[in-house]
């Protein structure tokens, strides 16, 4: 069985920092399990925490008056969820549910916030790993806005 | 090299087909099943292969063949209606009457995929010119190492083939996946572009040929995607599509920098055409 030590300094999001840091990382990490639509995080609550999917797909939603949620895009297994905590307001923008049982990693972002406040070499890693995942969520979706699949 | 099938009649002269079945897929696309009327021609085409497919008094069409390879009685081609002469061709009813020419063109190389892992990208109706390939492989399953078939869709309700994507994941080292721009709450699968799939897929890029078919930026995308996964550029190939008149490189419709699509194409290995789909003029 793989301990949490294991999978968190082998995610390739941790990989390349200071052994140090990862280590507070999992001290402060915990495994967590959410039911099939149960909602790990919810828009306007405060983020201090992001989240390795272990196991499941989670949607990322939005919700719309008098209509049902419109999921934006679904995150599986290896994926990092949130990155609000790392940007003020420190409030989440969207709702994450879990579309199917989901096993997840939750790590401190309130932690690593403050460690890369003090430690800006760390903070700087820490923004270039974040920065990769956005221009990828980024990239995504200016492609799903340009509905490829309709008829032109 | 993709070698293109010869064809041993007049090309230009349409043969005559009936219509035997038509299922509907999604809202708007439609699988003909057609059968000749003469007994004596025989559908040999090689995944990947278009036929023109005349609606007498309306107008003819470049259609991808959709079914089996190993069928020889029929064609299937899966048509999503969008204009005049794809609406009249998917109204056609049973027994009616449709032109066909061909094959044409170039196929799928299931030789050079022999031996190693296919990867299978299609987006939208794209999935039908890649269907005759899965069968082939699921077919000669020895054959081939690892199939996997990675396919978005505009919405759960635009999927082709949904059965049979379902039929296909439960086949032995075969790995099925889906994804849509637009999912609703029912919708269990994935949401989010096709090339998000790529990190959930098991792929071994060294051994791998990679075969695409789908909107052309979407294939422009998925490459770079590849490419990045470290899948050489000599592995890939892509199914184009143009404009086509005559199918046989005559008119000059189909023009894609020095190659015709409807003759060299529409199969291209990617060094082929890759300075071409990053001209913004083509």
């Amino acid at each position: 069985m793989e301990t949490l030590e294991r999978i968190i300094a082998e995610h390739p999001f941790f990989a390349g920092l200071d052994d140090s840091f990862v280590n507070l990382m999992v001290s402060c990490a915990s495994n967590l399990r959410f039911k099939a639509g149960s909602y790990i995080l919810r828009e306007g609550d405060t983020a201090n925490t992001f989240y390795l999917v272990r196991e499941g797909k989670v949607a990322i939603e939005i919700r719309a008056p008098q209509r049902k949620p419109i999921i934006v895009s679904t995150l599986s297994v290896g994926e990092i969820l949130g990155w609000s905590w790392l940007l003020s307001p420190f409030e989440w923008k969207f709702d994450a549910r879990a579309a199917d049982d989901v096993r997840a990693i939750a790590l401190d972002g309130k932690c690593l916030r403050t460690k890369c406040e003090e430690n800006h070499d760390l903070g700087y890693e820490v923004l270039k790993r974040f920065a990769r995942i956005m221009e990828e969520r980024l990239e995504a979706t200016r492609l799903q806005l340009l509905d490829l699949y309709a008829v032109k | 090299m993709i070698m293109a099938t010869a064809i041993t009649t007049d090309p230009m002269l349409p043969q005559p087909y009936s219509v035997r079945e038509v299922a509907k897929e999604t809202p708007d696309t439609f699988t003909l099943r057609l059968e000749p009327e003469n007994a004596v021609n025989k559908s040999m085409f090689q995944p990947g292969q278009f036929s023109m497919l005349w609606v007498f008094g309306v107008g003819e069409l470049p259609i991808s063949i959709s079914g089996d390879p190993a069928l020889q009685d029929r064609l299937l081609y899966t048509v999503r209606s969008v204009g005049q002469a794809t609406h009249a061709l998917v109204n056609r009813g049973v027994g009616d009457g449709v032109g066909v020419r061909g094959p044409f063109g170039t196929g799928w190389p299931l030789e050079a995929a022999r031996g190693r892992d296919v990867i299978v990208v299609a987006g939208g109706i794209g999935l039908a010119p890649l269907r005759p390939l899965i069968y082939q492989v699921l077919r000669n399953r020895k054959d081939y190492g690892r199939l996997v078939i990675l396919y978005g869709g505009r919405s759960p309700r635009d999927l082709l083939y949904r059965k049979e994507l379902a039929a296909w994941a439960r086949h032995r080292e075969t790995q099925v996946l889906v994804t849509v721009d637009y999912g609703g709450l029912n919708w269990r699968g994935h949401v989010g572009v096709v090339t998000t799939l790529f990190k959930y897929s098991r792929l071994q890029p060294a051994r791998s040929v990679a075969m695409i078919c789908g909107p052309e930026i979407m294939m422009r995308f998925v490459t770079r995607e590849l490419e990045t996964l470290g899948l050489s550029r000599d592995d890939i190939y892509l199914s184009m599509e143009r404009n086509m008149k005559c199918a046989v490189g005559f008119c000059g419709h189909c023009q894609y920098g020095p190659h015709f699509i409807c003759k060299d194409g529409p199969v291209f290995r990617y060094p082929q055409i890759r300075n071409l789909l990053e001209k913004y003029e083509l």
